[in-house]
């Protein structure tokens, strides 16, 4: 595990090195992500079974490592009061014409598959 | 001082209070998620977020004592980042065969939830800093609060935004899907994952593990293109 969690720091300090180093406008953790995704594609073999582990460890609590930046929306809250409507649309009807948008895209970029029956059930919502 | 006023400042200044109401307020989201049989309407980050921030105001607490404690969690946001290469390997290893077409949507798609976001926030008049903390909004959280930190946005904001993004694309997505005519699995999963990150990725697993496979290569693909083209499209246009 110890070995997992170095992994991983190695990854993003090379990351946060390498944004600065170059200059580059990206987050210095997506660069890690970029180094360790190559490395593991280039080990083309299945991710080892320590780093599959801490990582699985580590997303399955994402959602609590968003908390305390979160929280700082207390500092923001004329701005909320101001810009509310913007938001709110910005995050409804933008998010649902990017599903419908991207959806109709991939459909039809999507090579058919033999496998799919003609017509798939549609999902149902309820859990 | 009273000694209870002397507990009172230990507790509003010191880390491991604002630490340990951190993790309290989570697991009691966790609880309430549960309880509502993990309706996506009672996400937990949400929860926890607005338990902590009512704590906050109600007490007078300043954000940046509690941030001071509740860091040590902040700081494993990096560490989790890095780490979303893992699934990202794993589901890329699952969907080899679509790959280019799927990676092809997944970019257009990105590319589309960012400037949706811009041109609606732009339309009605938001602040600068308003629209740069929506515009990575379909990315997952981590990257997105990254990206906003990049081109002016307020990472706070950002959170809450994508979060809410997650929240109306698991809730709405399925019902705009059908509505668009869209039957295959894959281009479901992808579309979900594009616009509404881990939030619609786990609920696209929940109906079917074709769709919930691509939309978690969906997820990894977007905050990747969007990390590495949002920050350089700003500069040109902004700059």
């Amino acid at each position: 595990m110890i070995g997992a969690i170095t992994a991983l720091l190695v990854c993003q300090l090379a990351g946060e090195v390498a944004v600065r180093a170059l200059p580059l406008p990206v987050p210095g953790p997506v660069i890690g992500m970029v180094i360790l995704f190559g490395a593991l594609l280039a080990r083309r073999r299945p991710a080892p079974e320590a780093l599959g582990g801490t990582a699985d460890g580590l997303l399955a609590n994402l959602g609590l490592l968003f908390v305390p930046a979160g929280v700082g929306v207390v500092l923001f809250l004329p701005v909320l009061a101001r810009d509310w409507a913007p938001l709110s649309l910005a995050v409804l009807a933008g998010t649902l014409a990017a599903i419908a948008a991207t959806g109709r895209v991939a459909q039809a970029l999507l090579p058919k598959e033999a496998l799919l029956p003609k017509e798939a059930p549609l999902p149902r919502d309820d859990p | 001082m009273t000694p209870l006023a002397e507990i009172w400042v230990y507790l509003a200044q010191e880390p491991l209070a604002a630490l340990t109401a951190t993790l309290l307020a989570w697991l009691a989201a966790l609880r309430i998620h549960a309880w509502s049989g993990r309706h996506p309407l009672a996400n937990p980050v949400l929860i926890a977020v607005a338990l902590l921030a009512g704590g906050l105001l109600a007490a007078g607490i300043d954000y940046r004592a509690y941030f001071s404690g509740a860091q040590f969690v902040h700081f494993l946001l990096g560490p989790a980042t890095v780490a979303l290469a893992v699934p990202l390997y794993r589901q890329f290893a699952l969907v080899r065969r679509s790959a280019l077409a799927a990676t092809a949507s997944i970019v257009l798609g990105g590319a589309f939830a960012a400037l949706a976001g811009i041109g609606i926030a732009l339309a009605l008049g938001a602040a600068p800093e308003v629209v740069a903390s929506l515009a990575p909004r379909s990315v997952t959280t981590p990257v997105a609060m990254g990206i906003a930190e990049r081109i002016g946005g307020l990472p706070s904001l950002t959170a809450v935004v994508v979060i809410l993004s997650g929240i109306v694309g698991a809730a709405l997505g399925p019902v705009v899907l059908d509505w668009a005519g869209v039957r295959d699995w894959r281009a479901r999963g992808i579309a979900i994952g594009t616009a509404s990150h881990g939030t619609g990725t786990a609920r696209a697993l929940s109906v079917n593990a074709t769709a919930g496979a691509f939309s978690g290569l969906a997820m990894g693909l977007n905050a990747l293109a969007t990390a590495l083209l949002l920050p350089l499209l700003w500069g040109f246009f902004a700059g």
